[in-house]
């Protein structure tokens, strides 16, 4: 589980600073983080994922607390525990769809043995209907398909966490309520953590919370 | 990121960007291979004309350029350098200092020279005849083996001097010379030669001529008799022999002293040091002649090459740390274009040492890779240049 008290960050040189009293995100929780843009919901991510460091305050994220570990356990601890959707795909050019979704296993040795790892791709791959496009690369592939690919590679490693940034944000209406619907069953599947940055009213229902990072923020936020 | 990460992504960035990869190690190439070539190709030129020049003891010509000298001796180039008499070759060759080969390189037959000398040559050459003979009387070639293989030529066929000037009339004459011999290659200049004996380049020259016997021709022909001297004059319709055949060789005939006759060069081969010393005497008392050591005279033309090799690499040198810093702006401008994919891999667990690892890798990976075709372009034109400088320096 995620949980904040007194959290506190601000970027150097900068008026913006995130300023969080509580926060708390249960083992399996399905949560939809809304706030206006530049409030400050990538940073409240970069936090979880050790990306960034708080200034003050209490950050325990599945038992691990970022801001006491070392870069490399942070590394460590956020390609073990944590699987990322960025906003605009992040698919390396040069890589086929297959090599951007096996990707966190090639890059580390932090990951368990990568031995099955072509099957649980081509599972993924199904599940997310882009098996037909394993071998193509990422220009070939619509928006759609991309962000799968993208939602592929996040769960590849069976993350206990799943922190994806605004992921329909490219998506038109219909693409963007499959893609939650992957999200949602996948996250079930593995009882993974779903939290999720979205700009989307008509999606927050299908989330078991929906958290206003404004709201949070309360008094503090600027 | 792992060394097989590293692997992983740097082989397929740079399999992936072909044509960048290509542009870079072909850049590279350039720079590993061309000093190397120069170097390499120079190193030959200089060991094929360094060999003949060794093989060749001295040359005496008419006082000059040494250096035309030169190179009209030994690859019958530089026509026009100036002639020395016949007799002062005889006269050498008649002292016993020394053997003396005439040589009078002036005339061409189609592209390739005709060389005026004496069997001697031939035989200081350690020239073979393929097929055919050597040479017995005026009239008669030998061509080299490139002459031969360039213009079908079998023995038995002709070969027809080049008249100098077109339109000059009291000029050079065509002669037709018949083919007794073809050499085998040596791969020297003499495969590109015609040669003949000295005397029948003087005949081509105008100086030896054959015709009709002058008081057997029809009275209509004669211009003047000199009762007292017994020399007739013929007017212009006594047709002049263009082709020495077995019929009409007692024709031929030489006006005047053919120790005057002029020849290009003679190649001196001194009996001993002894006789070396009184033949450099001998020669140095005559302003008007001239006795070079070919060796010498190619030290001093290489070391002109070499310092000319010099300002050339130290070109290429620039040239070179140009292109390497071309290379690395390249791959730093490519980083920053990278910015977006190195904080995505780092997202997703590589760290930044690893990933400027993955930067020196594909750097690396393009400059071996670039060293290595240059090593196997250098491999495979050192297999191949001592043919082409072989054919080149022949003609």
């Amino acid at each position: 589980m995620i949980t904040c008290r007194h959290l506190k960050f601000a970027y150097p040189g900068e008026r913006f600073a995130l300023e969080i009293d509580a926060l708390e995100i249960k083992k399996g929780e399905k949560v939809a983080l809304v706030g206006a843009s530049g409030c400050g919901k990538t940073t409240l991510f970069n936090l979880i994922s050790g990306i960034l460091i708080p200034e003050s305050g209490d950050l325990e994220v599945f038992g691990a607390t970022p801001s006491a570990l070392s870069v490399s356990e942070r590394q460590q601890f956020r390609i073990r525990t944590i699987g990322m959707v960025p906003q605009n795909f992040e698919l390396l050019d040069y890589l086929t769809i297959r090599e951007n979704i096996e990707l966190p296993f090639q890059i580390t040795s932090v990951l368990p043995d990568s031995s099955g790892i072509a099957a649980r791709c081509e599972e993924l791959a199904e599940r997310s209907g882009i098996t037909g496009q394993l071998n193509k690369f990422p220009h070939e592939l619509s928006q759609g398909e991309r962000q799968r690919a993208a939602i592929c590679r996040g769960l590849i490693a069976s993350p206990a966490l799943i922190l994806a940034d605004e992921p329909t944000g490219n998506l038109d209406p219909g693409n963007q309520d499959k893609l939650v619907s992957l999200l949602l069953e996948e996250a079930d599947r593995l009882g993974s953590t779903l939290f999720m940055i979205t700009h989307e009213p008509e999606l927050v229902p299908r989330f078991d919370r929906c958290i206003d990072l404004l709201k949070l923020r309360g008094e503090a936020g600027v | 990121m792992n060394f097989r990460g590293l692997f992983y992504l740097g082989s397929r960035y740079l399999t992936r960007h072909k044509a960048r990869t290509l542009i870079l190690v072909s850049a590279f190439t350039l720079v590993w291979l061309l000093p190397s070539l120069i170097a390499m190709v120079v190193g030959q030129v200089e060991t094929r004309i360094r060999a003949r020049a060794g093989e060749t003891p001295f040359l005496l010509g008419k006082n000059g350029s040494a250096l035309e000298l030169v190179f009209n001796g030994l690859y019958f180039t530089k026509p026009e350098i100036q002639v020395l008499a016949f007799r002062e070759v005889q006269a050498i060759q008649e002292g016993e200092l020394a053997t003396a080969i005439p040589l009078y390189s002036r005339f061409s037959a189609g592209k390739n020279r005709i060389v005026g000398t004496s069997i001697d040559y031939f035989l200081f050459r350690e020239l073979e005849i393929e097929s055919g003979r050597q040479l017995l009387r005026l009239g008669e070639c030998i061509v080299g083996a490139k002459v031969a293989e360039e213009n079908g030529i079998v023995v038995g066929d002709s070969v027809i001097s080049s008249p100098e000037t077109l339109f000059d009339l009291g000029g050079v004459y065509p002669l037709k010379m018949k083919v007794v011999g073809i050499l085998g290659s040596s791969g020297t200049p003499d495969d590109t030669a015609v040669f003949v004996d000295v005397k029948t380049c003087w005949i081509i020259e105008g100086l030896g001529h054959g015709h009709d016997e002058a008081d057997k021709l029809d009275p209509d022909k004669l211009l003047t008799t000199d009762a007292e001297s017994g020399v007739i004059r013929v007017n212009a319709s006594v047709v002049e022999y263009n082709e020495i055949t077995g019929a009409n060789v007692a024709n031929f005939h030489f006006h005047g002293d053919t120790g005057d006759h002029p020849v290009t060069a003679a190649i001196l081969i001194p009996h001993g040091t002894k006789e070396q010393a009184l033949l450099k005497g001998a020669v140095a008392a005559d302003k008007s002649l001239q006795m070079v050591s070919p060796t010498e005279e190619m030290d001093e033309l290489f070391a002109t090459v070499f310092s000319v090799q010099r300002v050339v690499l130290w070109i290429l040198f620039a040239v070179g740390i140009a292109t390497i810093l071309i290379g690395i702006l390249v791959f730093l401008l490519s980083n920053r274009l990278r910015k977006d994919e190195f904080r995505q891999l780092g997202m997703l667990g590589a760290d930044l040492s690893t990933m400027r690892a993955l930067v020196v890798y594909e750097a690396v990976f393009v400059i071996l890779v670039s060293l290595l075709v240059s090593g196997v372009l250098l491999y495979l034109c050192s297999l191949v240049t001592p043919g082409v400088v072989r054919t080149v320096l022949a003609g």
